[in-house]
């Protein structure tokens, strides 16, 4: 190689490096690398009691130093002879949209940007097209004259197509009928996104971010664990209350009593009684077959 | 004393060597070539490195509008991958004469395409460190039910299908010797059914969602093949002649207007089903008709695709009409018949078809969506990219077609008859 083209050679070549390390730049102003161990993480269903437990130990750690406060972390199975359903009633709903905020202050959504799992529509009387629906009304009051209100959330539809579609298995139903996401293991498609036709489902675009202080510190892995950038979420009927015998936090806030939740299985339960004896009840856009456990009824 | 698979072993690494020198040289239109399309590429590595800092916030979807430019192209660069099938055919199954020669850029496009495709899926995730969880047997690989995993499979399969056609052609007309019809004719038939399983899967991952009334009807598939048939040849009718220019490479006219006759039919039956969907949706009237409006006419006051999608319309109509005509003949109104044909087949398959698939929402709300600049920045990265490799094929593949890049010529001084072209 003589001189003049050695020279040549080099110059091309750092211009290169240096226009590649300039592109790779905002690699650096990274705020979340995937450590190697989170990186290696195993699927949930794979991990021994063992290795879960030394994840939720990981998982404590890490949520203690973003947000100084010492969480609860626990893997809540799903119990024997238990199905969950909800019924809403639709004659009492009034549209106050508290179940909404209940549910964020609950499960550790994002504020900012905000996620929500609920949308409570406002719907003309006399009309179930959710076409009419409006998703924004602000009003001083409610309800208002004229409309009803019907609140959505994730349907746990017993047949659902959010997990048909993953193509990693990161979302899955369990046997008390909750529709579940490993978001350690979901790539970010949004496969499961577009297939729900109930708009259940919330990705997090960003780094979500939740002041210290309205931090919930008792979490369950399924449930309301902060979720990182880049995975999807959604309503999982707060299992880390309903698994622990508790309500969910929407039917404890709603001062019109017009949620109902309970165990389908157990005959003297008030959803049982609820689907036995009301005369009509709606599952929500029930001809795409999904066969909701989310189910509107009426005081008729 | 070498044994015969070391020389063989040999043989083949300095034919990779001086594939790989070759790339490199060329006179001063190759290097600004090249060096634009470079520069384009790392600015789309720097658009995407903050993407993947900051999270696809930095694009323009939404929860609403959770897909957008990015698998638009993906959907667009499927087809034009899937349509190498369609010099692969003639030249296969009929024996076509003027074909024979040039059926290998149309395949060679279908690798940079698909690279393409995987480069914009890539860009689309959310977590793309996660993407290990996507292979089979180290991570969950839901198939057969989720038609994603069935289109890992059928794209990988199409490039390396594609890869070994060419690769195992290019280094047999390098050695000088005849291929060996079992080791490439069968793949060649299972690339042309797989042609169409590509694009065909790539459907389904939308016709399958019961959910987008405007995607879950079953002339998607068929729309998709006819877009895709009229668009990739005449994106190879523009590149064939590209090559002719700059290399000397004996093009016919005849075999342009070859191709030419396959852009014709196909654009018919592409107009003819996107009447029957365009009819089907309107005429009817059912509820499931409002994201047909809002894409044509406009919803609730909201506007964003009508434009483009009456340019589509347009440019597809304009485009159908030049080719039934004669006056696409000549070439130079077969060019402009080209370019209308791409960009009005990419703005229907990709604004027109992936986006109004999400407005209004499941739940009826209105939200538009525009690509962001970051967003804009990442594709134009990622076509710099395509162009790049495909280049770089072309560069390799055509001296050695023209017996220039030979092995008998190894080792003279960088085989300078080759650097010159």
């Amino acid at each position: 190689m003589s001189r003049r083209s050695f020279l040549r050679t080099s110059a091309v070549l750092t211009t290169g490096l240096a226009a590649l390390a300039a592109s790779l730049k905002p690699l650096m102003e990274m705020n979340d690398f995937p450590t190697a161990e989170r990186f290696m993480q195993k699927y949930y269903k794979e991990l021994t009691p063992a290795e879960m437990e030394k994840v939720l130990q990981r998982i404590t750690d890490e949520v203690e130093k973003q947000y100084g406060i010492r969480p609860h972390v626990r893997d809540l199975k799903p119990m024997d002879g238990v199905e969950f359903v909800y019924c809403l009633n639709l004659t009492r709903c009034i549209g106050c949209r508290k179940c909404v905020h209940a549910c964020v202050a609950e499960n550790n959504q994002s504020r900012n940007p905000e996620i929500q799992y609920i949308r409570v529509l406002r719907l003309p009387h006399g009309s179930l097209d959710i076409e009419k629906a409006e998703h924004f009304y602000n009003t001083d009051s409610v309800p208002e004259k004229g409309y009803f209100y019907m609140p959505v959330q994730c349907q746990q539809c017993k047949n659902p197509p959010c997990v048909k579609v993953c193509p990693v298995h990161a979302t899955w139903q369990e046997t008390d009928g909750i529709t579940v996401i490993d978001y350690d293991w979901c790539i970010g498609c949004r496969y499961c996104e577009a297939a729900c036709p109930y708009w259940a489902r919330r990705f997090n675009f960003t780094k979500p971010s939740i002041p210290q202080e309205r931090l919930n510190p008792d979490m369950a892995y399924l449930g309301n664990r902060p979720r990182r950038q880049g995975v999807m979420e959604k309503c999982h009927f707060c299992i880390q209350r309903t698994r622990a015998g508790r309500y969910p936090a929407c039917l404890e806030v709603c001062p019109a009593g017009a949620r109902k939740f309970g165990n389908i299985l157990d005959p003297n339960s008030e959803v049982s009684y609820i689907l036995k004896n009301k005369r009509v009840f709606i599952q929500l856009k029930e001809e795409m077959g999904t066969a909701p456990r989310f189910f509107y009824y009426f005081d008729v | 004393m070498m044994t015969r698979i070391q020389r063989a072993m040999r043989n083949y690494f300095v034919f990779l060597g001086r594939c790989g020198r070759i790339a490199f040289e060329g006179d001063w239109r190759y290097y600004a070539w090249m060096g634009g399309l470079t520069i384009f590429c790392l600015l789309g590595l720097h658009a995407w490195c903050r993407q993947f800092a900051q999270g696809l916030i930095l694009t323009g979807m939404s929860d609403e509008v959770s897909w957008g430019v990015y698998i638009a192209n993906f959907t667009f660069l499927v087809g034009v991958a899937a349509a190498a099938v369609m010099m692969v055919i003639p030249v296969y199954i009929y024996d076509n004469e003027e074909l024979h020669d040039l059926v290998i850029f149309g395949e060679l496009l279908a690798v940079a395409a698909i690279l393409m495709c995987l480069a914009f899926v890539t860009v689309d995730l959310g977590r793309p460190d996660r993407f290990w969880h996507l292979i089979p047997g180290i991570g969950q690989f839901n198939f057969p039910k989720s038609m994603l995993s069935w289109d890992v499979i059928v794209l990988n399969g199409y490039l390396l299908l594609n890869v070994h056609i060419c690769g195992y052609l290019l280094y047999s007309r390098y050695r000088g010797v005849k291929p060996a019809k079992w080791f490439y004719i069968p793949f060649v038939f299972v690339a042309i059914v797989w042609a169409v399983s590509i694009h065909t899967v790539t459907a389904f991952l939308y016709v399958g969602l019961g959910g987008r009334p405007f995607w879950n009807s079953a002339i998607v598939g068929p729309r998709f093949l006819a877009s895709a048939f009229t668009a990739g040849p005449a994106l190879i009718i523009l590149a064939l002649q590209i090559i002719r220019r700059v290399t000397q490479y004996s093009i016919s006219d005849k075999a342009l207007l070859t191709l030419r006759s396959i852009v014709q039919v196909s654009m018919l039956i592409n107009v003819f089903l996107l009447a029957n969907e365009v009819f089907k949706e309107f005429y009817s009237g059912n509820l499931h008709v409002v994201s047909s409006k809002y894409l044509y006419i406009g919803l609730h006051g909201h506007h964003g695709l009508v434009p483009w999608i009456w340019t589509a319309i347009a440019f597809n109509l304009t485009a159908m009409l030049l080719l039934v005509l004669p006056v696409s003949r000549s070439l130079k109104w077969l060019n402009v018949t080209c370019v209308l044909c791409i960009v009005g087949i990419w703005i229907e398959k990709g604004m027109g078809l992936v986006i109004p698939g999400f407005i209004p929402t499941p739940l009826g709300e209105m939200m538009e969506y525009t690509p962001s600049f970051n967003e804009t920045l990442v594709c134009f990265g990622i076509w710099a990219f395509g162009l790049l490799c495909y280049t770089v094929f072309l560069r390799m593949s055509v001296p050695i077609l023209q017996g220039r890049l030979v092995q008998a010529n190894e080792g003279q001084a960088g085989s300078a008859a080759a650097r010159k072209h």
